[in-house]
């Protein structure tokens, strides 16, 4: 039973990483009708916007304390960063060591910037062409965002951790501990993908933003310039990825790569929900994780060796076959 | 010539006199001068060369000439390696028994998975591909140890049987792949003034192998089988109506592409005799892609071309590091000369993906037809109006 309980949780954790990716991934299907294989890249941007961020609050000056000596006899030098003699020591330490949550702000506006002079530079140009010179083009600029990326911060991991009262394990219940911050990734996603729900459901903009997705030409011609709201859709996308990024680094130090790495498996989840189904995402990317988990567990490998491995390609295959339109895909869209 | 038209026929014998003379054609520079890091006339990467231009022949066979863009043909390159060293572990140390299993394997696999794949269009049968691909990486990597040796890769060993052959030699060594005793790894060296040419055995091997491989496309290209596949390409529901049914054809070019796939992945056995589960990956599947893409893709030559360009910038680009700039530079006032050095620095070296990436991403909007189509319209720009009164003349068939 705790092992269930156990798998379960980290289900719900991977999903909820596959979900937030998978999102964005539909935001930007559903309206633009642009298949992008660039989002996983924006992922790893987002985690580099708090290693950009840890990197600035670190910006430190030196003194030289007389009164201590290194062990070489010299004069002790001492690294003060800037935010702790602004702000004293106590409440700058808690700054820069509350730097990933920080850096949720710090990336916002980071990733908006991206996406709109991603949208308007490159994607616009390829709403009318095929599907297939969309990958093809998103492909390339993946590769070299990525590169950019390795030029300016290394090909090594970078450790972006938790703060401390947020890391560490919490006793869920009688035998079952589970780490804090996974569990705040968990609501930190539900979070967001409550907010980008609402955020269409409930506001007149997102209403317009639905009806495009339906029908842009209707929309376009009761005189709505549908395409600035799909620009800013497509930056709103890419603030989910973004900050699934952020907050994906004290759970796995973030590397120029990992954007790839996550990427075939996003897609996966998009298909399985439902090219341009936005709740098909979010529902196939916590029910994958949760399938992913479970194939891990002890007792299914033994039993089918090698199945967790497999499994979500596996699973996607035979959706792929059997449901042509994947698990909540509307009528007509991608088939 | 060989059932060719005239144009095909000078096409491959351009192709082969290329190939033929690469060991001359890539050492332009002599050995002992600046310039001679450019040289790419050395057998590991011609062999590179024609190995890679095989794979995206196969591969612009199915995207080329179908629309079909699979993302997983690194998986059959794989199956083809590990065959083909499972070959050099049992039977013998010749390659040519090696290459047929590779080649026969591959073609099995891809029967199956073409088979399930091709029942979906479009981006779905793009990540159905990329499914079965990440599938067989995952598999090799893990479960399938005892038969790919995990993540160190499938070698030869001095306790493997080779009926055909012998475990080891005289003197106590693996032996190395051979056509008929003729080993791959032996070369000759030709001097001439400063000049060094090396001609190896297995670079003409796989050159050969290559200019087959070109020949059959060149044949499939121009066979009512490929109308009909340029045909699924332009528009399947109208050959739907025409009473033809896609599905045989789409699978036969699945798996012929799936076959050049596997004997480009034997080849590579055979010229080094391991096989590792990150052949299978997709970004190696995605490597294919940019090479035909840049390249052409539909066209001909395209693939080859593209996949010598990548393999060009990854091998030689990726040596110029900031001692080579500066000594380009050096003629230029210190400043300006440091300026320029650390301008170009990120694009080359270990950032030559970078500029594969912005090149990559400037074909793809500019150019959708790759490096041929760049070639032709410079040749039209050549050539004046004229040619292009012709194109406005043809009429296109209304959709």
């Amino acid at each position: 039973m705790d092992a269930f309980l156990l798998q379960t949780l980290n289900g719900l954790d991977k999903g909820s990483a596959y979900a937030l990716i998978a999102l964005g991934l539909t935001l930007i299907f559903g309206t633009l009708g642009v298949v992008n294989f660039a989002h996983g890249a924006l992922f790893m941007i987002g985690a580099f916007c708090s290693v950009t961020l840890q990197r600035i609050l670190n910006l430190s000056y030196e003194t030289v304390d007389p009164s201590k000596t290194d062990f070489l006899g010299n004069p002790l030098k001492v690294k003060t960063p800037y935010v702790e003699s602004w702000f004293g020591p106590e409440t700058g330490g808690a700054i820069i060591e509350w730097s990933v949550p920080l850096a949720i702000i710090f990336a916002i506006p980071v990733m908006l910037a991206i996406g709109f002079s991603m949208e308007r530079g490159l994607i616009k140009h390829f709403y009318k062409r095929p599907h297939a010179d969309q990958i093809l083009v998103t492909f390339g600029l993946a590769i070299v965002l990525q590169e950019i990326i390795k030029y300016y911060y290394g090909a090594n991991p970078i450790q972006t951790p938790a703060p401390e009262a947020l890391s560490g394990v919490a006793q869920l219940a009688e035998g079952i501990v589970y780490p804090v911050w996974r569990i705040v990734y968990f609501f930190f996603a539900i979070a967001i993908i409550g907010a980008v729900f609402a955020f269409l459901q409930f506001t007149t903009f997102g209403m317009v933003v639905r009806a495009g997705m339906a029908d842009r030409e209707t929309v376009g011609l009761l005189g709505i310039d549908i395409d600035k709201r799909f620009t800013l859709m497509f930056g709103l996308a890419a603030s989910v990825a973004g900050l699934a990024g952020v907050m994906y680094g004290p759970i796995n130090a973030p590397n120029y790569h990992m954007g790839m790495d996550f990427l075939v498996l996003s897609f996966v989840v998009v298909v399985v929900g439902g090219m341009g189904s936005l709740p098909g995402a979010v529902l196939a990317g916590f029910l994958l994780g949760i399938l992913e988990s479970f194939a891990s567990m002890k007792e299914v490998i033994t039993l089918i060796p090698g199945i967790n491995q497999i499994i979500i390609y596996l699973v996607a295959i035979v959706i792929l076959l059997t449901r042509p339109r994947g698990l909540m895909g509307r009528k007509g869209v991608m088939e | 010539m060989f059932g060719l038209d005239k144009k095909d026929t000078s096409l491959l014998a351009l192709v082969a006199i290329l190939t033929l003379a690469a060991p001359f054609i890539l050492n332009p520079f002599p050995t002992n001068s600046g310039l001679a890091q450019f040289n790419a006339g050395y057998p590991d990467l011609m062999q590179r060369f024609v190995i890679f231009g095989i794979f995206a022949i196969g591969f612009n066979i199915l995207f080329g000439l179908t629309g079909y863009l699979s993302f997983g043909h690194a998986a059959f390159l794989g199956i083809g390696s590990y065959s083909a060293v499972w070959m050099f572990k049992l039977l013998s140390m010749n390659i040519i028994p090696a290459i047929i299993l590779s080649v026969l394997i591959s073609g099995i696999f891809a029967v199956v998975i073409g088979y399930i794949s091709l029942r979906r269009t479009g981006i779905y049968f793009s990540i159905l591909t990329l499914a079965f691909a990440q599938m067989s990486f995952a598999l090799a990597y893990s479960v399938l140890t005892p038969l790919t040796n995990g993540e160190t890769g499938l070698q030869l060993t001095l306790e493997d049987p080779r009926v055909l052959g012998q475990s080891a030699t005289a003197d106590g060594s693996i032996p190395v792949t051979n056509l008929f005793g003729a080993e791959m790894r032996s070369s000759f060296d030709m001097v001439v003034g400063p000049w060094s040419f090396t001609f190896s055995v297995g670079y003409y091997v796989c050159a050969i192998a290559m200019l087959l491989a070109f020949y059959l496309a060149i044949r499939i290209f121009r066979s009512p089988f490929g109308m009909m596949l340029r045909a699924i390409k332009s528009n399947q529901t109208r050959m739907n109506y025409t009473g033809l049914n896609p599905k045989p054809y789409t699978l036969a070019a699945f798996v012929i592409s799936g076959m050049y796939a596997g004997l480009a992945g034997g080849l590579l056995a055979s010229m080094d005799p391991l096989a590792g589960a990150e052949r299978m990956q997709w970004t190696a599947s995605g490597e294919v892609v940019l090479m035909t893409i840049l390249g052409g893709a539909g066209t001909l030559i395209g693939p080859v071309l593209g996949a010598g360009m990548i393999k060009y910038f990854e091998n030689i680009f990726s040596k110029i590091n900031d001692n080579v700039l500066h000594g380009w530079f050096s003629f230029m006032p210190d400043g300006l000369e440091d300026l320029v050095v650390t301008i170009i620095h990120p694009f080359v070296g270990k950032g030559w993906h970078l500029t594969l990436g912005i090149i990559f991403m400037l074909v793809v909007i500019f150019l959708p037809g790759g490096l041929v189509e760049g070639g032709q319209r410079i040749a039209k720009a050549f050539r004046g109006k004229k040619a292009d009164d012709n194109k406005s003349a043809s009429t296109e068939p209304a959709e």
